[in-house]
């Protein structure tokens, strides 16, 4: 895909993400749009997949560690063909399939039960290892939140991925600033998170993780590094592209009423328009 | 018993392991810097690329054989049960238990018998965790027979397991040629007609010790091992009970929780029997050597003669 269609595909997923919120009335949308051009990316560029096929043995895998953006990886599995797009607003009911944090067992795509934070990083971890220790070329893919990045198994998990050069392992870390109790520096801080990484023997990348270009190039950057493994820290604006929503903790985990979901449609109606319509 | 051959079960489980890595080529085992303490350091010289030393972090171990087994391997986690059950007991329900991973989790140095480290390391309470889990098979194997046939049918059941080991030797009580290990099945060791005793671990020994006591008294006890706390034998269980009308449990545990509780669970619902509960009584265990503190808490042959004695 190029960047436009990156960007339009991206959009769809928002929308999704809040209609599948909305349609809860419970969920967490600020880290879900937050990272949407990130699960965008993966989904649609990165990651060699097949919905039809979603437990392809040699698949490339994704565990979503920050697991209450589960919005968000449903809204782009949804829109990449794993399930229909018109099942998101079944979010959190009682006997769907979409809970309200990833299962495995239960929803097409899931590689990985998760939720309890810090958990998902070791879980991917594991997956790159069995890849390492069967010879095959699958990489692993994981995302953290920024908050997240507080549970020191994230750093006992990071110690055994570069003690362990899992150079087909990418942790990306949802720099989105805020977390339930604040902004992130305020309730505990994590920074400098590029230096903790890097002294635990990761190849860091910087980027602005809502600019596709810079997505993509570290992406690029990821694949070619070779010994160790790789950290893309990604600054992006939680609630992202929902004008209420963007830069408000108070966003982390609450749903839009009618009212505000009619607004933060039209929000991202106008976004689409702006990018020339459909794909 | 000085005659009687004795091995501690963490042995058991490091030569099985070894012993099943030909047969299973998937089989893998993870450590948290005890090799040599679990034992799996017989495996490891024999299959030094499937064994992974993750340092002292037990509950990223959990998450690393979550993601291992989805991607087909058969990994063993091996730490103290104080670690692998108690540190790590919500990695253990949601990384692998809510998924239902095919993960093994082999918990040496259970219970008392730990000895001189004392109560900080002496777990009472891992069969009360993992017994909570949906889908978690718990096993508490009572010698080097035992531990070692629970390993392999361990490897061969799809789903998570927990098996208990001890750090102490304990004498081989099931090395006969009629013995046969299935799991969720127990083992009437020996017909009773006045009590029954249900033991697991290392208190089968002290029960059948025990019942020739009794005998000696002019008590005929039925004994049990239940080396499969989850699934619980419901049908063995209920049999005995319904023959004897009184039921003692023995377990290196606390009675909070573990195979007591188990029967009780069963028993309140299915035929109400007076039970007493033999283990550790909502207490702390303590430093001292592993047969000393055997003997203190009630948990010998001669401790459960006297408790058995009490209430029949």
């Amino acid at each position: 895909m190029n960047k436009l269609e990156l960007q339009k595909t991206a959009n769809e997923v928002r929308k999704g993400i809040v209609t599948a919120v909305h349609g809860a009335k419970a969920g967490h949308p600020g880290g879900s749009l937050s990272a949407a051009d990130i699960f965008t990316y993966l989904y649609f560029e990165e990651m060699n997949i097949d919905p039809k096929d979603p437990k392809k043995a040699d698949r490339d895998r994704f565990v979503l560690s920050k697991g209450h953006t589960a919005p968000g990886l449903y809204s782009v599995l949804a829109n990449r063909g794993y399930f229909p797009v018109e099942d998101l607003p079944t979010l959190r009911h009682l006997g769907s399939y979409l809970q309200g944090h990833p299962c495995m067992q239960e929803t097409p795509g899931v590689d990985m039960s998760s939720g309890s934070l810090g958990q998902g990083i070791s879980a991917a971890v594991g997956m790159a290892l069995a890849a390492k220790m069967d010879g095959k070329d699958y990489r692993t893919y994981t995302l953290l939140g920024d908050g997240e990045i507080q549970e020191g198994q994230v750093w006992e998990a990071s110690m055994f991925a570069g003690h362990r050069k899992l150079d087909n392992l990418v942790v990306i870390v949802d720099n989105n600033g805020l977390q339930i109790d604040g902004k992130i520096d305020d309730v505990c801080s994590p920074y400098p998170i590029d230096k903790k990484f890097e002294a635990f023997n990761f190849h860091v990348i910087n980027i602005d993780g809502n600019d596709f270009d810079q997505i993509d190039a570290a992406f690029k950057e990821a694949k070619a590094t070779k010994g160790m493994p790789t950290a893309i820290i990604c600054k992006t604006v939680k609630g992202k592209g929902v004008s209420f929503m963007e830069n408000n903790a108070g966003w982390h985990g609450k749903a839009p009423n009618d009212e505000e979901y009619a607004t933060a449609m039209a929000d991202l109606e106008k976004i689409g328009a702006e990018l020339g319509g459909a794909n | 018993m000085a005659d009687v051959k004795k091995i501690a079960t963490r042995e058991s489980y490091g030569n099985a392991l070894a012993e099943c890595g030909a047969d299973f080529p998937n089989l893998v085992v993870l450590d948290a810097d005890l090799a040599g303490a679990t034992k799996t350091g017989v495996f490891q010289k024999a299959y030094p690329d499937r064994h992974i030393d993750c340092g002292i972090a037990e509950c990223n171990m959990t998450g690393i054989a979550a993601g291992l087994a989805t991607c087909g391997k058969v990994p063993f986690i091996s730490s103290f049960a104080m670690f692998a059950a108690g540190r790590n007991f919500e990695q253990v329900r949601n990384s692998i238990g809510y998924p239902h991973l095919n993960v093994k989790i082999g918990a040496t140095h259970a219970g008392i018998t730990v000895g001189e480290d004392g109560a900080t390391h002496q777990c009472n309470e891992d069969v009360a965790l993992m017994r909570t889990i949906p889908g978690m098979t718990v096993i508490v194997p009572s010698d080097d027979v035992e531990a070692k046939a629970a390993v392999r049918a361990a490897i061969e059941l799809e789903g998570p397991v927990y098996l208990r080991f001890g750090r102490a030797a304990v004498p081989v009580i099931n090395d006969t040629p009629d013995y046969k290990f299935e799991i969720g099945k127990g083992v009437l060791l020996r017909e009773g007609t006045d009590v029954t005793i249900i033991a697991s671990g290392i208190t089968v020994a002290s029960a059948l010790e025990a019942a020739d006591m009794l005998a000696a008294d002019g008590i005929s006890a039925e004994v049990i091992n239940i080396h499969t706390i989850k699934p619980l034998d419901e049908e063995l269980v209920l049999a005995s009970a319904k023959k004897t009308g009184k039921v003692v449990t023995a377990e290196e545990h606390t009675v909070i929780g573990g195979l007591g509780s188990a029967v009780c669970d069963c028993l309140s619902q299915k035929c109400p029997t007076p039970v007493l509960k033999i283990g550790m009584q909502d207490v702390f265990g303590e430093s001292g050597a592993a047969n000393a503190l055997v003997e203190k808490y009630g948990l010998d042959g001669k401790g459960i003669y006297a408790s058995v004695k009490g209430f029949v």
